[in-house]
């Protein structure tokens, strides 16, 4: 470790104000205090003199480790459905997982790349220091989209949201809108066809020479596809050989979907990683949970054939699509959600009941969590604003009470 | 009355005073007072080098309130005034000499004018301060309340009813409650805690104070007990500075007595010293030091609102109390310090393991991260045990908003108010200097 130490403080004058490699200065910053705790310490006088060990390098690589699970999932399930194509009664878990790898590696290589980059470039021309936002949102991207996403496709969706909804409003921490979020609907928006159907949710390539590929003689639609075009009151979703998927797989998550996002028990280990470390707000998972259940039961209540998606029952409707991802790693965005207590409560509620609105009223919109998250990230400033100024009410009004008792 | 709250924090850190210490007495030779410990204090030299004084005369003025004065701890000559960039005044220091003095005879004060006089002539105003602002109090406020703690629960801070029964006693602090009763129509509240061994004193609201750091800063007790609105004016001060006006005014002579606890991770062993106010730090540390081959810093106050001095020159400053010494940190090379397991890195998160183990810490002055824009919420009301919205509160400073400043409750607020805010920031904001410099931004836009 020492050696290293000595080599990057040999190489440091390079990266200086008329080094050579100036314009690798934030890339040298980076890497440097990513391995060493920097040695600034607090200033001698008017601010503590120690700090907390927390930091947000640790705070995002905690939200990156309650990734994992979903991640490893996602692999696993990217094999399984594929196997499942093809027809076979066999399925060897590490095929599965390795196919599943093969097939997330190039996305989530690019999209790391890609913006990572950007990163790197705004940093440098800021004159500031890399920040580890992007560390998080890398991994959530490959997450929600479709296994085999086009690589060019992926890059561009990423150096849009990198560039236009965090590096435009000043970088991380200043973002409007979750930056995950905004290149999935970059890529909804303006790639329908390759985001939508009853394809695009099983793997059929042969990633690097691995595996089979498949023809197109299946259809994987999404338990949420499937729905949609059904007729009340009795709704079934099979899996891609045809078998129902009861509320037992869809649990653990053994169905068509995004790449990371199909299985509950993987969604809520992470939750629970979060709510452990006390890194994500309970509040807002909580209350976005608590709203889509309330809603889907309204709708189940009214459930009428023109809606079919309105017959799903309550705890099928939030372990479906993307609904609990959004809700655990989504919402739970402290930058773009809402900052105050009772505030997070609200947003929290209103992101639960839009997502399955608009899931079920816009006739099995499968993106209605990933909208219903935006929409809230544009009030999320309102509500707490509102709040804000309840507490400056009470000053106020304490202020005149005490003004008309004078007089 | 009783007082429990529930916010904030307290930390395990090693070096704290043992209970039952005896104190030493520690004498030196030069004695300074440093102007800068009194916020809301233009000084202006009442003295030049060579002048002789004696103990209780003035040293520097006050230039917007001449009445207001520094004075001088020891009797003695002026041996220098250390000024620093633009002529700024640093600090005044005194050399003890044989001097003959005539011990100056206070008439007891029997209404404000004479209380407020008192105050200033004897130098004890500077002691005191004044909400809004967190300055020093001007002599024609009209003070609504008084507020005296009883309480320092910063980390290591020894217990400020040991440090008071040390050098007064309960007449001092009822004859200073009867002086101060002249200066304001309001109450004097006193918070105390349980340790507090002299009972109710009388003429005061009796308050027991429940509750983690930061429970013992005034700000915080009075925001609980009778918040701040706009047009108020609130003095606070601390039961060692009640002491001192009751000594001065039994005695005639400014009472420049000071107990002062040695403490911290880096100390040979905590002690407690009785001396005198501006003593020069080489005499607390000089043989306390740890010889460990670390670079120390160490602090004049707590490691939260104090100052680093230098050990060689500096003197003890303001509310001189406490030495804190820890390790500077500057000169350890942490390998990949974010994604740590070490049992001994100290953290309210739970994503330390140190913060589930009943161990005691030995934290540096390292900021432990890079400086972040705001990204996680609602960290810092949890350890901020008033009703405002800390960030907002911050946010509202930073953009310079008078308006939502006020709104915010800026008058209920101190800087000392979010140390512990400023502790816990994962964005490792400067909170107390965004505060300090929102409160003159409005003294300066206001006044």
């Amino acid at each position: 470790m020492a050696s290293l130490r000595k080599y990057l403080d040999k190489i440091k004058p390079k990266f200086e104000p008329g080094g050579k490699l100036h314009a690798l200065r934030s890339v040298y910053d980076g890497f440097e205090t990513f391995l060493y705790t920097p040695r600034t310490t607090s200033p001698i006088s008017g601010a503590v003199h120690i700090h907390d060990s927390i930091d947000s390098k640790r705070t995002m690589i905690i939200v990156v480790l309650a990734l994992l699970p979903c991640l490893f999932f996602g692999m696993y399930n990217t094999g399984y459905q594929h196997w499942l194509a093809l027809g076979d009664n066999d399925f060897p878990f590490w095929s599965l997982l390795c196919y599943g790898f093969l097939t997330v590696l190039p996305r989530l290589l690019v999209s790391y790349i890609v913006g990572l980059g950007i990163e790197f470039i705004s940093a440098q021309i800021k004159g500031e220091e890399i920040q580890e936002g992007y560390l998080v949102t890398g991994i959530l991207i490959p997450l929600i989209c479709p296994a085999e996403l086009p690589l060019w496709m992926l890059a561009i969706a990423v150096a849009f949201a990198v560039i236009f909804a965090k590096e435009v409003f000043g970088g991380t921490g200043y973002n409007i809108w979750n930056v995950a979020l905004v290149a999935r609907a970059f890529l909804f928006f303006a790639y329908p066809a390759q985001m939508s159907g009853d394809k695009v949710y099983v793997a059929t390539d042969a990633p690097f020479g691995f595996g089979e590929p498949l023809s197109d003689a299946f259809t994987g639609a999404t338990p949420l596809g499937q729905i949609a075009t059904q007729q009340g009151p009795n709704i079934n979703m099979s899996g891609i050989d045809g078998h129902l998927i009861d509320t037992w797989q869809s649990f653990i998550g053994l169905i068509p979907g995004s790449f990371g996002e199909t299985s509950m028990l993987c969604i809520l280990i992470g939750a629970l990683i979060l709510l452990a470390a006390g890194v994500a707000s309970w509040r807002v998972m909580l209350s976005v949970f608590v709203g889509g259940l309330f809603m889907s039961w309204i709708a189940n209540i009214f459930a009428t054939p023109l809606y079919p998606v309105s017959y799903v029952n309550p705890l099928d409707q939030i372990m479906l699509g993307g609904f609990a991802f959004a809700a655990v790693f989504m919402a739970t965005d402290p930058v773009t959600g809402a900052r105050t207590k009772v505030g997070k409560y609200i947003y929290g509620l209103l992101i639960g009941m839009l997502a399955i609105v608009i899931r079920i009223y816009n006739n099995g919109y499968p993106e209605g969590a990933m909208l219903a998250v935006l929409l809230m990230n544009c009030f999320a400033p309102l509500i707490d604003y509102c709040v804000v100024h309840a507490n400056m009410r009470r000053r106020t009004r304490r202020l005149s009470a005490k003004s008309s008792s004078h007089e | 009355m009783k007082l429990k709250l529930r916010k904030g924090l307290s930390l395990n850190i090693k070096g704290a005073l043992k209970s039952g210490a005896e104190a030493q007495e520690v004498d030196a030779g030069i004695f300074a007072v440093v102007p800068d410990d009194f916020p809301g204090f233009t000084p202006k030299v009442a003295v030049k080098e060579g002048d002789v004084v004696a103990v209780g005369s003035p040293l520097l003025f006050d230039k917007e309130n001449p009445d207001t004065k520094i004075v001088s701890p020891i009797s003695g000559t002026v041996k220098a005034i250390v000024r620093g960039e633009r002529r700024k005044i640093m600090r005044v220091e005194v050399a003890r000499a044989q001097v003959e003095t005539t011990a100056q005879t206070f008439d007891r004060p029997k209404d404000h004018t004479t209380a407020i006089n008192f105050l200033a002539e004897s130098g004890l105003l500077v002691f005191l301060r004044r909400r809004p602002y967190d300055i020093i109090p001007r002599p024609g406020d009209e003070v609504r309340d008084i507020f005296i703690t009883a309480i320092d629960n910063a980390p290591l801070a020894p217990s400020l009813s040991l440090l008071a029964t040390q050098l007064y006693d309960k007449s001092d602090f009822e004859e200073a409650v009867e002086l101060l009763s002249h200066t304001t129509s309001g109450k004097i509240y006193f918070c105390r805690d349980e340790e507090w061994q002299l009972g109710p004193l009388k003429g005061t609201e009796d308050v027991v104070v429940e509750g983690p750091y930061p429970s013992g800063n005034v700000g915080v007790q009075i925001a609980n007990i009778k918040p701040i609105d706009k047009g108020d004016v609130v003095w606070t001060l601390d039961v060692m500075t009640l002491g001192r006006i009751g000594r001065t005014l039994r005695n005639g002579v400014f009472d420049s007595s000071a107990v002062v606890a040695c403490v911290g991770p880096e100390v040979k062993e905590p002690t407690l010293y009785k001396s005198i106010l501006g003593a020069p730090v080489q005499a607390f540390v000089s043989d306390n030091i740890a010889e460990d081959g670390r670079n120390h810093r160490v602090i004049s106050g707590n490691v939260f609102t104090g100052v680093a001095v230098d050990m060689h020159n500096d003197f003890i400053r303001y509310p001189y109390r406490q030495i804190t010494i820890i390790a500077e940190g500057d000169d350890v090379d942490e390998f990949m310090g974010w994604a740590s397991l070490s049992p001994k890195k100290m953290s309210q998160s739970r994503t330390f393991p140190g913060h589930f183990l009943k161990r005691m810490f030995s934290p540096d002055a390292r900021l432990n991260g890079g400086r972040r824009a705001m990204i996680m919420s609602g960290e810092y009301e949890r350890v901020v045990p008033i009703d405002i919205i800390p960030e907002y509160l911050i946010k509202a400073i930073i953009s310079r908003n008078i308006e939502d400043m006020e709104k915010l409750g800026i008058y209920e607020v101190a800087p000392e108010d979010f140390a512990a805010a400023e502790y816990v920031d994962t964005s490792k904001l400067p909170l107390q200097a965004i505060v300090r410099e929102g409160l003159d931004y409005l003294r300066k836009e206001l006044e």
